[in-house]
């Protein structure tokens, strides 16, 4: 069985085959990546239930478990809506436009030592300019429906993303001058040593708008304005139903992810684990794979995305751009020289 | 080198895929009956207006033309980060000069009330 399996194989062309292992990695990158996005909507509505002493979802399945799945088939049974006055074109390519470079973002991003589909140098570049095109899923799908809910929050979300991108930028100029690449792993191996090492402490304030601005690039509360459903319906999503409205929050959720990650990876020692260097404990832990510590703390990302929804009120759109422009720019070009002098004064244990 | 950027082609193409299937599947899955109620734009229930393509405040054009000047000063920072190490002192000073020209400007557009909406 196996060897006629392995005889198959060898007698695909080789570039096939490279080509058949590559598409493999990706479907291993992307199905339990929408596995999780399924059930984070899941634990968000289970987190902020239990945070207004509520129960949640609990209907569906043992203690409410399957609910993702009847979400999912619930969307699937919806009619997609394509308003007489929308541009039909542009409002089907927006929900895409939004998800493809969600997902293909996810090709530079290292899983553990060596765990990574494309080790390419320019890694965090790439990512920064797959991140700014999904913005564009979300301003076309505001234009082409043609409904003035929409279109205000196209607008807002242009305006929003488009600052707190600068804010993001700067942090990973940071993230850049400590870690000494572009490339995603030698950052994490930049973070060697022990808990101190890692990149929180020197880059704490760039860390905290890191996360900040992602809650803001990805539309979150208290930065949801975009979608605020007390404003604005629904923002630039008001006229999309069924699988097109799930492919957009299929995307937002992605991203939620991919930020975390980030996090991880650039600030918080992203697979090392957090107990090396202490003498006892390090040994004691060897035997937890690389991965679980990454996820573990990706994880713990997302439950503040959710913890931050349960807790904080909306922000006015006047102070949201106050934020950005006002608070998080000027702290960064600081920050940033205070780096810079870091690195080239060497200072230990970080940049020795 | 460009051997790392083909799983980038490769997972772009099933980006997109990931994206029009779901969304052929729910064509194919779902009812469709259309009357003109339902294709009408969400307007809380009323006829729709006027167009929705409407004037809009020129603030959002301005944040627009800002944040391109400070996405290329980022372009600009991200090669210098890189070799920070390498350049060293002089690399830093001349990165503090440019910043510092940077941040004059910024200085000027928050006096001049760029950044506030009221």
């Amino acid at each position: 069985m196996l060897e006629s399996i392995l005889m198959l194989w060898g007698a695909i062309p080789v570039d096939l085959q490279t080509l058949l292992i590559i598409v493999a990695k990706i479907l291993i990158i992307v199905a339990p990546l929408l596995g999780s996005v399924a059930y984070i909507t899941l634990a968000e509505r289970k987190v902020i239930a239990y945070m207004q002493v509520r129960i949640g979802p609990n209907r569906v399945g043992p203690r409410g478990l399957l609910q993702p799945i009847a979400d999912g088939l619930k969307l699937l049974l919806k009619e997609i809506i394509l308003p007489t006055s929308a541009n039909p074109y542009l409002f089907i390519i927006a929900p895409v436009l939004a998800i493809g470079p969600a997902l293909a973002a996810w090709s530079v991003v290292p899983f553990d030592d060596g765990m990574v589909l494309s080790d390419m140098d320019a890694g965090l570049l790439y990512i920064l300019a797959m991140t700014s095109v999904g913005v564009y899923g979300i301003i076309i799908a505001g234009w082409a429906s043609n409904s003035k809910y929409a279109f205000l929050g196209a607008l807002r979300s242009a305006a929003q993303v488009v600052s707190y991108e600068i804010a993001m930028g700067f942090a990973l100029v940071g993230v850049l001058l400590a870690g000494g690449s572009l490339n995603l792993q030698e950052i994490v191996n930049a973070q060697q040593g022990s808990l101190l090492h890692w990149f929180w402490i020197p880059l704490l304030p760039l860390f905290a708008i890191y996360l900040f601005s992602g809650l803001a690039e990805t539309n979150r509360t208290p930065f949801d304005v975009v979608e605020g459903e007390s404003e604005i319906v629904a923002g630039f999503h008001v006229e999309y139903s069924g699988m097109t409205f799930a492919v957009f929050s299929l995307a937002e959720y992605a991203n939620i992810i991919l930020i975390c990650m980030l996090c991880a990876l650039m600030f918080c020692g992203g697979w090392l684990s957090p107990f090396q260097g202490i003498p006892v404990l390090e040994g004691f832990f060897e035997f937890v794979p690389g991965i679980v510590w990454l996820l573990a703390k990706t994880s713990f990302f997302i439950f503040l995305f959710l913890w931050f929804r349960a807790t904080f009120p909306r922000y006015r759109y006047d102070q949201v751009m106050r934020l950005g422009w006002k608070v998080f720019i000027p702290i960064t070009i600081v920050w940033l020289l205070v780096v810079g002098a870091a690195v080239v004064f060497e200072i230990p244990p970080w940049f020795d | 080198m460009l051997e790392s950027y083909l799983p980038i082609l490769v997972f772009l193409i099933m980006g997109a895929f990931f994206g029009v299937a779901p969304i052929v599947m729910g064509r194919l899955i779902a009812p469709h009956r259309p009357d003109s109620e339902k294709l009408s734009p969400y307007e809380c229930g009323f006829e729709a207006f006027e167009d929705s393509r409407m004037k809009f405040d020129v603030r959002y054009y301005l944040v627009a033309i800002l944040f391109i000047i400070f996405d290329l000063e980022i372009a600009f920072l991200f090669p210098w980060a890189v070799v920070l190490k390498e350049i060293g002192m002089f690399g830093f000073l001349a990165m503090s000069v440019f910043l510092g020209i940077l941040v004059i400007g910024f200085i000027y557009e928050w006096n001049k009330g760029a950044l506030e909406w009221e």
